[in-house]
Protein backbone atom coordinates (compact mmCIF):
# COMPACT_ATOMS: atom_id res chain seq x y z
CA UNK A 1 0.00 0.00 0.00
CA UNK A 2 1.25 3.48 -0.91
CA UNK A 3 1.56 6.05 1.88
CA UNK A 4 -1.05 8.32 0.34
CA UNK A 5 -3.62 5.51 0.34
CA UNK A 6 -3.69 5.30 4.12
CA UNK A 7 -6.27 6.87 6.42
CA UNK A 8 -5.54 9.80 8.75
CA UNK A 9 -5.40 7.54 11.82
CA UNK A 10 -3.02 5.14 10.08
CA UNK A 11 -0.66 7.82 8.78
CA UNK A 12 -0.79 9.72 12.11
CA UNK A 13 0.70 6.72 13.89
CA UNK A 14 3.40 6.39 11.16
CA UNK A 15 4.27 10.08 11.60
CA UNK A 16 4.34 9.80 15.38
CA UNK A 17 6.55 6.68 15.20
CA UNK A 18 8.83 8.60 12.77
CA UNK A 19 8.43 5.94 10.07
CA UNK A 20 7.94 8.85 7.68
CA UNK A 21 8.38 12.62 7.97
CA UNK A 22 5.67 15.07 7.07
CA UNK A 23 7.85 16.52 4.29
CA UNK A 24 8.32 13.04 2.77
CA UNK A 25 4.61 12.32 3.12
CA UNK A 26 3.61 15.68 1.66
CA UNK A 27 5.97 15.21 -1.31
CA UNK A 28 4.62 11.70 -1.97
CA UNK A 29 1.02 12.90 -1.70
CA UNK A 30 1.74 15.92 -3.93
CA UNK A 31 3.38 13.69 -6.58
CA UNK A 32 0.31 11.42 -6.64
CA UNK A 33 -2.03 14.43 -6.56
CA UNK A 34 -0.37 15.88 -9.65
CA UNK A 35 -0.21 12.53 -11.44
CA UNK A 36 -3.98 11.93 -11.24
CA UNK A 37 -5.10 15.57 -11.33
CA UNK A 38 -5.34 15.76 -15.16
CA UNK A 39 -7.94 12.97 -14.96
CA UNK A 40 -9.87 13.97 -11.83
CA UNK A 41 -9.45 17.79 -11.65
CA UNK A 42 -10.28 18.11 -7.95
CA UNK A 43 -8.40 21.36 -7.33
CA UNK A 44 -8.83 24.95 -8.47
CA UNK A 45 -5.54 25.85 -6.77
CA UNK A 46 -2.77 23.45 -5.73
CA UNK A 47 -0.80 24.98 -2.84
CA UNK A 48 2.47 23.08 -3.02
CA UNK A 49 4.64 25.85 -1.53
CA UNK A 50 2.31 26.38 1.41
CA UNK A 51 2.10 22.61 1.95
CA UNK A 52 5.86 22.09 2.01
CA UNK A 53 6.41 25.01 4.40
CA UNK A 54 3.69 23.67 6.71
CA UNK A 55 5.20 20.17 6.49
CA UNK A 56 8.62 21.47 7.56
CA UNK A 57 6.95 23.13 10.58
CA UNK A 58 5.03 19.93 11.35
CA UNK A 59 8.28 17.96 11.28
CA UNK A 60 9.75 20.26 13.94
CA UNK A 61 6.70 19.59 16.06
CA UNK A 62 6.90 15.84 15.42
CA UNK A 63 10.61 15.83 16.30
CA UNK A 64 9.93 17.56 19.61
CA UNK A 65 7.13 15.09 20.32
CA UNK A 66 5.06 17.72 22.09
CA UNK A 67 1.83 19.45 21.13
CA UNK A 68 1.00 16.70 18.60
CA UNK A 69 -2.50 16.06 17.27
CA UNK A 70 -3.64 13.25 14.94
CA UNK A 71 -3.68 15.88 12.14
CA UNK A 72 -0.09 17.06 12.68
CA UNK A 73 1.73 16.65 9.38
CA UNK A 74 -1.31 15.27 7.49
CA UNK A 75 -2.17 16.66 3.99
CA UNK A 76 -5.78 17.88 3.57
CA UNK A 77 -7.88 19.62 0.92
CA UNK A 78 -9.93 22.78 1.63
CA UNK A 79 -13.11 23.70 -0.25
CA UNK A 80 -12.58 26.89 -2.21
CA UNK A 81 -15.24 28.82 -0.29
CA UNK A 82 -13.24 28.83 2.94
CA UNK A 83 -11.05 31.89 3.28
CA UNK A 84 -7.32 31.15 3.31
CA UNK A 85 -5.08 34.09 4.06
CA UNK A 86 -3.09 35.13 1.00
CA UNK A 87 -4.24 32.07 -1.01
CA UNK A 88 -6.73 32.58 -3.85
CA UNK A 89 -10.31 31.77 -2.77
CA UNK A 90 -12.75 31.80 -5.69
CA UNK A 91 -15.99 30.01 -4.71
CA UNK A 92 -15.51 28.52 -8.22
CA UNK A 93 -16.79 31.85 -9.59
CA UNK A 94 -15.38 34.22 -12.15
CA UNK A 95 -16.58 36.91 -9.71
CA UNK A 96 -13.81 36.05 -7.22
CA UNK A 97 -11.00 35.10 -9.61
CA UNK A 98 -7.75 36.24 -7.99
CA UNK A 99 -9.37 37.10 -4.65
CA UNK A 100 -6.85 36.63 -1.83
CA UNK A 101 -8.53 36.85 1.57
CA UNK A 102 -6.71 38.94 4.21
CA UNK A 103 -7.66 36.41 6.92
CA UNK A 104 -8.30 32.70 7.53
CA UNK A 105 -11.63 31.04 8.21
CA UNK A 106 -11.73 29.84 11.83
CA UNK A 107 -11.77 26.18 10.69
CA UNK A 108 -8.62 26.84 8.66
CA UNK A 109 -6.97 28.46 11.70
CA UNK A 110 -7.92 25.42 13.77
CA UNK A 111 -6.46 22.98 11.22
CA UNK A 112 -3.30 25.10 11.10
CA UNK A 113 -3.05 25.13 14.89
CA UNK A 114 -3.37 21.32 14.85
CA UNK A 115 -0.45 21.16 12.39
CA UNK A 116 -2.41 19.99 9.34
CA UNK A 117 -1.06 20.54 5.80
CA UNK A 118 -3.12 22.25 3.05
CA UNK A 119 -2.47 20.69 -0.38
CA UNK A 120 -4.98 22.82 -2.25
CA UNK A 121 -8.34 24.52 -2.67
CA UNK A 122 -10.96 22.16 -4.05
CA UNK A 123 -13.38 22.68 -6.92
CA UNK A 124 -17.08 23.12 -6.26
CA UNK A 125 -20.31 24.32 -7.81
CA UNK A 126 -20.22 28.10 -8.18
CA UNK A 127 -21.03 29.65 -4.77
CA UNK A 128 -21.99 26.07 -3.71
CA UNK A 129 -25.10 26.15 -5.90
CA UNK A 130 -25.42 22.77 -7.54
CA UNK A 131 -25.26 19.01 -7.07
CA UNK A 132 -22.65 17.99 -9.64
CA UNK A 133 -19.80 20.56 -9.51
CA UNK A 134 -20.67 21.29 -13.17
CA UNK A 135 -21.52 24.93 -12.40
CA UNK A 136 -17.87 25.70 -11.53
CA UNK A 137 -16.49 28.48 -13.72
CA UNK A 138 -13.08 26.77 -13.81
CA UNK A 139 -13.30 23.06 -14.60
CA UNK A 140 -15.32 19.87 -14.41
CA UNK A 141 -14.29 17.53 -11.60
CA UNK A 142 -14.62 13.83 -12.48
CA UNK A 143 -15.87 11.00 -10.29
CA UNK A 144 -12.83 8.77 -9.53
CA UNK A 145 -15.08 5.67 -9.79
CA UNK A 146 -16.03 6.53 -13.36
CA UNK A 147 -14.51 9.54 -15.09
CA UNK A 148 -17.56 10.07 -17.29
CA UNK A 149 -19.71 10.61 -14.18
CA UNK A 150 -20.05 13.66 -11.93
CA UNK A 151 -18.58 13.58 -8.42
CA UNK A 152 -21.72 15.19 -6.98
CA UNK A 153 -21.74 18.62 -5.46
CA UNK A 154 -21.39 21.18 -4.41
CA UNK A 155 -18.29 19.85 -2.53
CA UNK A 156 -17.32 17.72 -5.56
CA UNK A 157 -13.59 18.44 -5.45
CA UNK A 158 -13.46 17.84 -1.69
CA UNK A 159 -15.04 14.41 -2.30
CA UNK A 160 -13.02 13.40 -5.37
CA UNK A 161 -9.66 14.38 -3.84
CA UNK A 162 -10.26 12.10 -0.84
CA UNK A 163 -11.67 9.28 -2.96
CA UNK A 164 -8.68 9.46 -5.36
CA UNK A 165 -6.17 9.64 -2.44
CA UNK A 166 -5.02 13.15 -3.40
CA UNK A 167 -5.55 14.16 0.23
CA UNK A 168 -6.18 12.26 3.46
CA UNK A 169 -9.32 14.23 4.20
CA UNK A 170 -10.95 17.53 3.32
CA UNK A 171 -13.34 20.21 4.45
CA UNK A 172 -16.61 20.71 2.61
CA UNK A 173 -19.76 22.69 3.27
CA UNK A 174 -23.38 21.57 3.17
CA UNK A 175 -26.43 23.80 2.61
CA UNK A 176 -28.83 21.15 1.26
CA UNK A 177 -26.65 18.05 0.84
CA UNK A 178 -23.38 19.46 -0.50
CA UNK A 179 -21.18 17.30 1.77
CA UNK A 180 -23.30 14.15 1.98
CA UNK A 181 -24.35 13.79 -1.67
CA UNK A 182 -20.80 13.99 -3.14
CA UNK A 183 -19.53 11.79 -0.29
CA UNK A 184 -22.13 9.19 -1.29
CA UNK A 185 -21.36 9.47 -5.00
CA UNK A 186 -17.59 9.19 -4.44
CA UNK A 187 -17.72 6.41 -1.81
CA UNK A 188 -16.38 8.32 1.20
CA UNK A 189 -17.62 9.52 4.60
CA UNK A 190 -19.11 13.02 4.87
CA UNK A 191 -20.63 14.68 7.93
CA UNK A 192 -22.88 17.71 8.04
CA UNK A 193 -22.75 18.65 11.73
CA UNK A 194 -25.55 20.33 13.67
CA UNK A 195 -26.25 23.94 12.73
CA UNK A 196 -24.02 25.91 15.14
CA UNK A 197 -21.60 23.08 15.93
CA UNK A 198 -18.78 24.56 13.83
CA UNK A 199 -17.78 28.18 13.35
CA UNK A 200 -18.56 29.60 9.94
CA UNK A 201 -16.35 32.66 10.32
CA UNK A 202 -14.57 32.95 6.97
CA UNK A 203 -16.99 30.64 5.13
CA UNK A 204 -18.25 32.58 2.10
CA UNK A 205 -21.99 32.59 2.76
CA UNK A 206 -24.63 31.02 0.50
CA UNK A 207 -27.72 30.58 2.76
CA UNK A 208 -26.86 31.56 6.29
CA UNK A 209 -29.63 29.73 8.14
CA UNK A 210 -28.66 26.46 6.40
CA UNK A 211 -24.88 26.47 5.67
CA UNK A 212 -22.63 24.23 7.74
CA UNK A 213 -18.97 23.17 7.40
CA UNK A 214 -17.98 19.54 7.87
CA UNK A 215 -15.31 16.87 7.31
CA UNK A 216 -15.03 14.51 4.32
CA UNK A 217 -12.86 11.49 5.01
CA UNK A 218 -11.89 7.93 4.07
CA UNK A 219 -13.51 6.40 7.15
CA UNK A 220 -15.53 7.18 10.26
CA UNK A 221 -12.58 7.35 12.65
CA UNK A 222 -10.98 10.05 10.46
CA UNK A 223 -14.25 11.96 10.54
CA UNK A 224 -14.21 11.85 14.37
CA UNK A 225 -10.58 13.03 14.40
CA UNK A 226 -11.33 16.03 12.19
CA UNK A 227 -14.44 16.88 14.23
CA UNK A 228 -12.34 16.91 17.40
CA UNK A 229 -10.26 19.71 15.86
CA UNK A 230 -12.89 21.86 14.11
CA UNK A 231 -15.98 21.64 16.37
CA UNK A 232 -16.77 24.16 19.09
CA UNK A 233 -17.84 27.70 19.86
CA UNK A 234 -16.13 30.69 18.26
CA UNK A 235 -16.74 34.24 19.42
CA UNK A 236 -16.24 35.44 15.82
CA UNK A 237 -19.41 33.56 14.74
CA UNK A 238 -22.44 34.56 16.78
CA UNK A 239 -24.40 31.60 15.33
CA UNK A 240 -21.88 29.07 16.65
CA UNK A 241 -23.30 27.38 19.72
CA UNK A 242 -21.69 27.30 23.13
CA UNK A 243 -22.22 23.57 23.63
CA UNK A 244 -19.51 21.26 25.03
CA UNK A 245 -17.65 19.12 22.45
CA UNK A 246 -17.03 15.49 23.46
CA UNK A 247 -14.04 13.42 22.28
CA UNK A 248 -15.69 11.90 19.22
CA UNK A 249 -13.17 9.05 18.99
CA UNK A 250 -14.40 7.90 22.42
CA UNK A 251 -18.09 8.38 21.59
CA UNK A 252 -17.63 6.51 18.31
CA UNK A 253 -16.48 3.31 20.01
CA UNK A 254 -19.45 2.93 22.37
CA UNK A 255 -21.83 0.00 21.88
CA UNK A 256 -24.93 0.28 19.68
CA UNK A 257 -26.79 -2.46 21.58
CA UNK A 258 -30.34 -1.22 22.03
CA UNK A 259 -29.81 1.85 19.82
CA UNK A 260 -33.21 2.85 18.44
CA UNK A 261 -33.13 3.39 14.68
CA UNK A 262 -36.05 5.02 12.86
CA UNK A 263 -36.80 4.23 9.22
CA UNK A 264 -39.00 6.97 7.70
CA UNK A 265 -41.37 5.51 5.12
CA UNK A 266 -41.29 8.74 3.07
CA UNK A 267 -37.65 8.05 2.14
CA UNK A 268 -38.48 4.81 0.33
CA UNK A 269 -40.89 5.99 -2.37
CA UNK A 270 -42.36 3.73 -5.05
CA UNK A 271 -40.15 3.43 -8.09
CA UNK A 272 -36.87 4.26 -6.34
CA UNK A 273 -33.66 2.85 -7.78
CA UNK A 274 -33.77 -0.86 -6.75
CA UNK A 275 -30.01 -1.08 -6.13
CA UNK A 276 -30.13 1.88 -3.73
CA UNK A 277 -33.18 0.45 -1.95
CA UNK A 278 -31.54 -2.99 -1.63
CA UNK A 279 -28.21 -1.62 -0.33
CA UNK A 280 -30.00 0.59 2.22
CA UNK A 281 -32.20 -2.27 3.47
CA UNK A 282 -29.20 -4.56 3.75
CA UNK A 283 -27.38 -1.94 5.81
CA UNK A 284 -30.40 -1.58 8.11
CA UNK A 285 -30.43 -5.38 8.59
CA UNK A 286 -26.72 -5.23 9.38
CA UNK A 287 -27.30 -2.56 12.06
CA UNK A 288 -30.06 -4.76 13.48
CA UNK A 289 -27.74 -7.75 13.65
CA UNK A 290 -25.28 -5.55 15.55
CA UNK A 291 -27.87 -4.99 18.27
CA UNK A 292 -29.88 -1.97 17.10
CA UNK A 293 -33.68 -1.87 17.31
CA UNK A 294 -35.46 -0.85 14.11
CA UNK A 295 -38.71 1.15 14.17
CA UNK A 296 -40.78 2.40 11.27
CA UNK A 297 -41.44 6.13 11.66
CA UNK A 298 -42.94 8.95 9.61
CA UNK A 299 -41.63 12.41 8.71
CA UNK A 300 -44.91 13.46 7.07
CA UNK A 301 -43.83 16.91 5.86
CA UNK A 302 -40.59 15.80 4.21
CA UNK A 303 -42.17 15.72 0.72
CA UNK A 304 -42.47 19.53 1.03
CA UNK A 305 -38.86 20.14 2.05
CA UNK A 306 -37.49 20.65 -1.46
CA UNK A 307 -40.16 23.26 -2.24
CA UNK A 308 -39.49 25.12 1.03
CA UNK A 309 -35.74 24.94 0.43
CA UNK A 310 -36.02 26.49 -3.04
CA UNK A 311 -37.66 29.51 -1.44
CA UNK A 312 -35.48 29.81 1.67
CA UNK A 313 -32.02 29.14 0.18
CA UNK A 314 -32.39 31.42 -2.89
CA UNK A 315 -33.92 34.16 -0.72
CA UNK A 316 -30.96 34.11 1.63
CA UNK A 317 -28.56 33.82 -1.32
CA UNK A 318 -30.06 36.85 -3.07
CA UNK A 319 -29.28 38.85 0.04
CA UNK A 320 -25.84 37.34 0.73
CA UNK A 321 -24.66 37.72 -2.86
CA UNK A 322 -25.66 41.38 -3.01
CA UNK A 323 -22.15 42.06 -1.70
CA UNK A 324 -20.62 41.23 -5.10
CA UNK A 325 -20.94 44.70 -6.53
CA UNK A 326 -17.48 45.35 -7.97
CA UNK A 327 -16.53 47.75 -5.18
CA UNK A 328 -14.45 46.04 -2.48
CA UNK A 329 -13.19 42.82 -4.09
CA UNK A 330 -13.58 40.62 -7.13
CA UNK A 331 -14.53 41.47 -10.66
CA UNK A 332 -15.47 44.96 -11.83
CA UNK A 333 -16.89 45.77 -15.26
CA UNK A 334 -16.87 49.54 -15.87
CA UNK A 335 -20.13 51.45 -16.31
CA UNK A 336 -21.28 55.01 -16.91
CA UNK A 337 -22.73 55.25 -13.42
CA UNK A 338 -22.71 53.07 -10.34
CA UNK A 339 -25.89 51.11 -11.06
CA UNK A 340 -24.68 50.27 -14.55
CA UNK A 341 -21.33 49.18 -13.07
CA UNK A 342 -23.15 46.91 -10.57
CA UNK A 343 -25.41 45.37 -13.21
CA UNK A 344 -22.65 44.76 -15.75
CA UNK A 345 -20.30 43.36 -13.11
CA UNK A 346 -22.89 40.93 -11.79
CA UNK A 347 -23.98 39.90 -15.30
CA UNK A 348 -20.37 39.08 -16.23
CA UNK A 349 -19.25 37.61 -12.91
CA UNK A 350 -22.05 35.14 -12.08
CA UNK A 351 -22.89 31.96 -14.00
CA UNK A 352 -26.42 30.91 -15.03
CA UNK A 353 -27.30 28.84 -11.93
CA UNK A 354 -26.24 31.61 -9.55
CA UNK A 355 -28.26 34.17 -11.53
CA UNK A 356 -31.26 31.85 -11.53
CA UNK A 357 -31.19 31.52 -7.75
CA UNK A 358 -30.59 35.22 -7.15
CA UNK A 359 -33.63 36.03 -9.28
CA UNK A 360 -35.74 33.33 -7.63
CA UNK A 361 -34.86 34.67 -4.18
CA UNK A 362 -35.36 38.30 -5.20
CA UNK A 363 -38.80 37.36 -6.56
CA UNK A 364 -39.78 35.43 -3.41
CA UNK A 365 -38.83 38.39 -1.23
CA UNK A 366 -40.35 41.08 -3.45
CA UNK A 367 -43.36 43.14 -2.51
CA UNK A 368 -46.60 41.24 -3.10
CA UNK A 369 -45.03 37.77 -3.13
CA UNK A 370 -43.35 37.66 0.29
CA UNK A 371 -46.33 36.10 2.12
CA UNK A 372 -47.08 33.52 -0.56
CA UNK A 373 -43.51 32.30 -0.85
CA UNK A 374 -41.09 33.32 1.90
CA UNK A 375 -43.49 33.40 4.86
CA UNK A 376 -45.15 30.18 3.68
CA UNK A 377 -41.75 28.46 3.45
CA UNK A 378 -40.85 29.57 6.99
CA UNK A 379 -44.09 27.99 8.25
CA UNK A 380 -43.37 24.77 6.36
CA UNK A 381 -39.90 24.91 7.92
CA UNK A 382 -41.46 24.73 11.39
CA UNK A 383 -43.57 21.72 10.38
CA UNK A 384 -40.47 19.91 9.06
CA UNK A 385 -38.53 20.72 12.24
CA UNK A 386 -41.44 19.45 14.36
CA UNK A 387 -41.42 16.15 12.42
CA UNK A 388 -37.80 15.61 13.48
CA UNK A 389 -38.46 16.71 17.10
CA UNK A 390 -41.30 14.21 17.35
CA UNK A 391 -39.34 11.39 15.69
CA UNK A 392 -36.42 11.90 18.07
CA UNK A 393 -38.74 11.42 21.04
CA UNK A 394 -39.03 7.80 19.88
CA UNK A 395 -35.70 6.99 18.22
CA UNK A 396 -31.98 7.85 18.63
CA UNK A 397 -31.04 8.06 14.94
CA UNK A 398 -32.83 7.91 11.59
CA UNK A 399 -31.47 5.90 8.67
CA UNK A 400 -32.22 6.59 4.97
CA UNK A 401 -30.49 6.45 1.60
CA UNK A 402 -28.31 9.58 1.05
CA UNK A 403 -29.19 10.01 -2.63
CA UNK A 404 -31.92 8.36 -4.76
CA UNK A 405 -29.42 7.17 -7.40
CA UNK A 406 -25.67 6.57 -7.89
CA UNK A 407 -23.53 9.10 -9.80
CA UNK A 408 -24.91 10.35 -13.13
CA UNK A 409 -23.19 11.33 -16.37
CA UNK A 410 -22.01 14.85 -17.25
CA UNK A 411 -24.72 16.99 -18.84
CA UNK A 412 -27.51 14.61 -17.84
CA UNK A 413 -29.27 17.07 -15.54
CA UNK A 414 -27.97 20.47 -16.67
CA UNK A 415 -30.80 21.32 -19.09
CA UNK A 416 -33.58 21.15 -16.55
CA UNK A 417 -32.68 22.73 -13.18
CA UNK A 418 -35.52 20.91 -11.40
CA UNK A 419 -34.10 17.44 -12.16
CA UNK A 420 -30.80 18.56 -10.61
CA UNK A 421 -32.61 19.91 -7.53
CA UNK A 422 -34.27 16.50 -7.04
CA UNK A 423 -30.80 15.02 -6.37
CA UNK A 424 -31.05 16.52 -2.88
CA UNK A 425 -34.49 15.18 -2.01
CA UNK A 426 -33.21 13.01 0.88
CA UNK A 427 -30.63 15.44 2.25
CA UNK A 428 -32.41 18.79 2.19
CA UNK A 429 -34.85 18.47 5.12
CA UNK A 430 -31.89 17.92 7.45
CA UNK A 431 -30.55 21.43 6.77
CA UNK A 432 -34.03 22.89 7.15
CA UNK A 433 -34.30 21.27 10.61
CA UNK A 434 -30.65 22.05 11.49
CA UNK A 435 -29.93 18.50 12.68
CA UNK A 436 -26.68 16.58 11.96
CA UNK A 437 -26.39 13.82 9.36
CA UNK A 438 -23.63 11.68 7.93
CA UNK A 439 -23.21 9.68 4.74
CA UNK A 440 -21.03 6.58 4.56
CA UNK A 441 -20.49 3.94 1.87
CA UNK A 442 -22.93 0.98 2.01
CA UNK A 443 -22.55 -0.69 -1.36
CA UNK A 444 -21.63 -0.55 -5.02
CA UNK A 445 -23.98 -0.63 -7.99
CA UNK A 446 -23.63 -3.27 -10.73
CA UNK A 447 -21.62 -0.70 -12.68
CA UNK A 448 -19.27 -0.13 -9.72
CA UNK A 449 -20.62 3.18 -8.53
CA UNK A 450 -20.79 3.86 -4.77
CA UNK A 451 -24.06 3.97 -2.81
CA UNK A 452 -24.34 6.04 0.38
CA UNK A 453 -26.21 5.43 3.63
CA UNK A 454 -27.45 8.49 5.52
CA UNK A 455 -27.66 8.51 9.32
CA UNK A 456 -29.47 11.47 10.87
CA UNK A 457 -29.13 12.46 14.54
CA UNK A 458 -30.46 14.70 17.27
CA UNK A 459 -29.08 18.25 17.52
CA UNK A 460 -25.51 18.23 18.93
CA UNK A 461 -25.54 14.43 19.10
CA UNK A 462 -22.87 13.79 16.44
CA UNK A 463 -21.37 11.29 18.90
CA UNK A 464 -24.30 8.88 18.49
CA UNK A 465 -24.22 9.35 14.72
CA UNK A 466 -20.54 8.44 14.60
CA UNK A 467 -21.15 5.49 16.93
CA UNK A 468 -23.79 4.00 14.61
CA UNK A 469 -21.64 4.71 11.56
CA UNK A 470 -18.51 3.22 13.13
CA UNK A 471 -20.29 0.03 14.24
CA UNK A 472 -21.66 -0.47 10.73
CA UNK A 473 -18.40 0.39 9.00
CA UNK A 474 -16.35 -1.99 11.16
CA UNK A 475 -18.63 -4.86 10.16
CA UNK A 476 -18.29 -4.18 6.40
CA UNK A 477 -15.46 -3.39 4.00
CA UNK A 478 -17.12 -0.85 1.68
CA UNK A 479 -14.87 1.91 3.02
CA UNK A 480 -11.76 -0.03 1.93
CA UNK A 481 -12.81 -0.21 -1.74
CA UNK A 482 -10.76 2.05 -3.98
CA UNK A 483 -11.79 3.65 -7.28
CA UNK A 484 -9.87 2.77 -10.44
CA UNK A 485 -10.13 6.09 -12.35
CA UNK A 486 -11.62 4.22 -15.28
CA UNK A 487 -13.41 5.73 -18.25
CA UNK A 488 -16.71 4.01 -18.94
CA UNK B 1 -49.10 32.60 -10.27
CA UNK B 2 -47.76 32.65 -13.83
CA UNK B 3 -44.45 34.41 -14.32
CA UNK B 4 -44.21 36.87 -17.23
CA UNK B 5 -41.18 38.20 -19.08
CA UNK B 6 -41.97 41.57 -17.54
CA UNK B 7 -41.71 40.03 -14.05
CA UNK B 8 -38.30 38.58 -14.90
CA UNK B 9 -37.08 41.94 -16.23
CA UNK B 10 -38.31 43.64 -13.05
CA UNK B 11 -36.66 41.06 -10.77
CA UNK B 12 -33.38 41.29 -12.72
CA UNK B 13 -33.45 45.06 -12.23
CA UNK B 14 -34.04 44.67 -8.48
CA UNK B 15 -31.16 42.16 -8.33
CA UNK B 16 -28.85 44.46 -10.34
CA UNK B 17 -28.34 41.88 -13.07
CA UNK B 18 -28.11 42.99 -16.68
CA UNK B 19 -29.97 40.38 -18.77
CA UNK B 20 -30.27 39.81 -22.51
CA UNK B 21 -33.58 39.12 -24.29
CA UNK B 22 -32.61 35.45 -24.69
CA UNK B 23 -31.87 35.20 -20.97
CA UNK B 24 -35.23 36.75 -20.12
CA UNK B 25 -37.01 34.16 -22.26
CA UNK B 26 -35.00 31.28 -20.75
CA UNK B 27 -35.39 32.42 -17.16
CA UNK B 28 -39.12 33.08 -17.58
CA UNK B 29 -39.61 29.46 -18.56
CA UNK B 30 -37.18 27.94 -16.02
CA UNK B 31 -38.24 30.08 -13.06
CA UNK B 32 -41.89 29.44 -13.97
CA UNK B 33 -41.28 25.69 -13.72
CA UNK B 34 -39.51 26.01 -10.39
CA UNK B 35 -42.25 28.27 -8.98
CA UNK B 36 -44.84 25.73 -10.13
CA UNK B 37 -43.03 23.11 -8.07
CA UNK B 38 -42.69 25.45 -5.09
CA UNK B 39 -46.44 26.11 -5.10
CA UNK B 40 -46.91 22.49 -3.94
CA UNK B 41 -46.52 24.05 -0.48
CA UNK B 42 -49.94 25.60 -0.97
CA UNK B 43 -51.48 22.17 -0.29
CA UNK B 44 -50.42 22.44 3.35
CA UNK B 45 -52.67 24.26 5.78
CA UNK B 46 -50.34 26.55 7.71
CA UNK B 47 -52.94 28.98 9.06
CA UNK B 48 -52.01 28.22 12.68
CA UNK B 49 -48.27 27.63 12.21
CA UNK B 50 -45.69 30.13 13.45
CA UNK B 51 -42.86 30.83 10.99
CA UNK B 52 -39.42 29.43 11.91
CA UNK B 53 -36.50 31.58 10.75
CA UNK B 54 -33.65 29.73 12.40
CA UNK B 55 -33.14 26.09 13.39
CA UNK B 56 -31.56 26.83 16.77
CA UNK B 57 -33.22 28.44 19.71
CA UNK B 58 -30.85 31.41 19.89
CA UNK B 59 -30.99 34.87 21.33
CA UNK B 60 -29.00 37.96 20.45
CA UNK B 61 -25.36 37.52 21.27
CA UNK B 62 -23.73 40.47 23.00
CA UNK B 63 -20.12 41.20 23.88
CA UNK B 64 -18.30 43.97 25.70
CA UNK B 65 -17.62 46.99 23.51
CA UNK B 66 -13.84 46.60 23.58
CA UNK B 67 -11.48 47.32 20.68
CA UNK B 68 -9.60 44.22 19.53
CA UNK B 69 -6.97 43.72 16.82
CA UNK B 70 -8.52 43.90 13.34
CA UNK B 71 -7.47 44.21 9.70
CA UNK B 72 -5.35 47.19 8.65
CA UNK B 73 -6.63 49.66 6.08
CA UNK B 74 -4.08 48.31 3.56
CA UNK B 75 -5.35 44.74 4.05
CA UNK B 76 -8.96 45.79 3.66
CA UNK B 77 -8.18 47.67 0.44
CA UNK B 78 -5.87 44.97 -0.94
CA UNK B 79 -8.54 43.29 -3.10
CA UNK B 80 -10.26 46.46 -4.28
CA UNK B 81 -10.66 46.71 -8.07
CA UNK B 82 -9.97 50.46 -7.93
CA UNK B 83 -8.41 52.14 -4.91
CA UNK B 84 -7.30 55.72 -4.40
CA UNK B 85 -6.01 57.63 -1.35
CA UNK B 86 -7.14 54.97 1.09
CA UNK B 87 -10.62 54.67 -0.42
CA UNK B 88 -12.53 52.35 -2.77
CA UNK B 89 -13.19 54.34 -5.93
CA UNK B 90 -16.54 53.98 -7.74
CA UNK B 91 -18.15 55.58 -10.80
CA UNK B 92 -20.32 58.63 -10.27
CA UNK B 93 -23.31 58.05 -8.02
CA UNK B 94 -25.32 61.23 -8.69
Amino acid sequence: MELYQKTIHEIASDLKAKKVSSVELTKATMAHLKAVEPKVQSFITVTEEVALAQAAEADKRLASGSNLTPLTGVPLGIKDLLCTKGVQTTCASKMLEGFKPPYNATVVDRLNAAGAIMVGKTNMDEFAMGSSTETSYYQKTKNPWNLSCVPGGSSGGSASCVSADQAFGSLGSDTGGSIRQPAALCGIVGLKPTYGRISRYGLIAFASSLDQIGPMTKDVEDCALMMNVIAGHDEKDSTSANVAVPDYTVEMKKSIKGLKIGIPKEFFPEGMNPEVTAATKKAIDQLKSLGAEVHEISLPHSPYSLAAYYVLAPSEASSNLARYDGVRYGLRVPGENIVEMYSKTRAAGFGPEVKRRIMLGTYALSSGYYDAYYLKALKVRRLIKQDYDQAFEKVDVIVTPTVPNPAFKFGEKTDNPLTMYLEDIFTISINIAGVPALSLPCGLSKTDLPIGLQIIGKPFDEGTLLKAAYAYEQSTDWHRRKPTLKES
Amino acid sequence: MALSEKDVQYVAKLARLEVTEQEVAKYTQQLGNILGYIEEMGKLDTANVEPLTHPLDMKNVFREDVVKPSLTQAEVLSNGPEVQSGHFKVPKIM
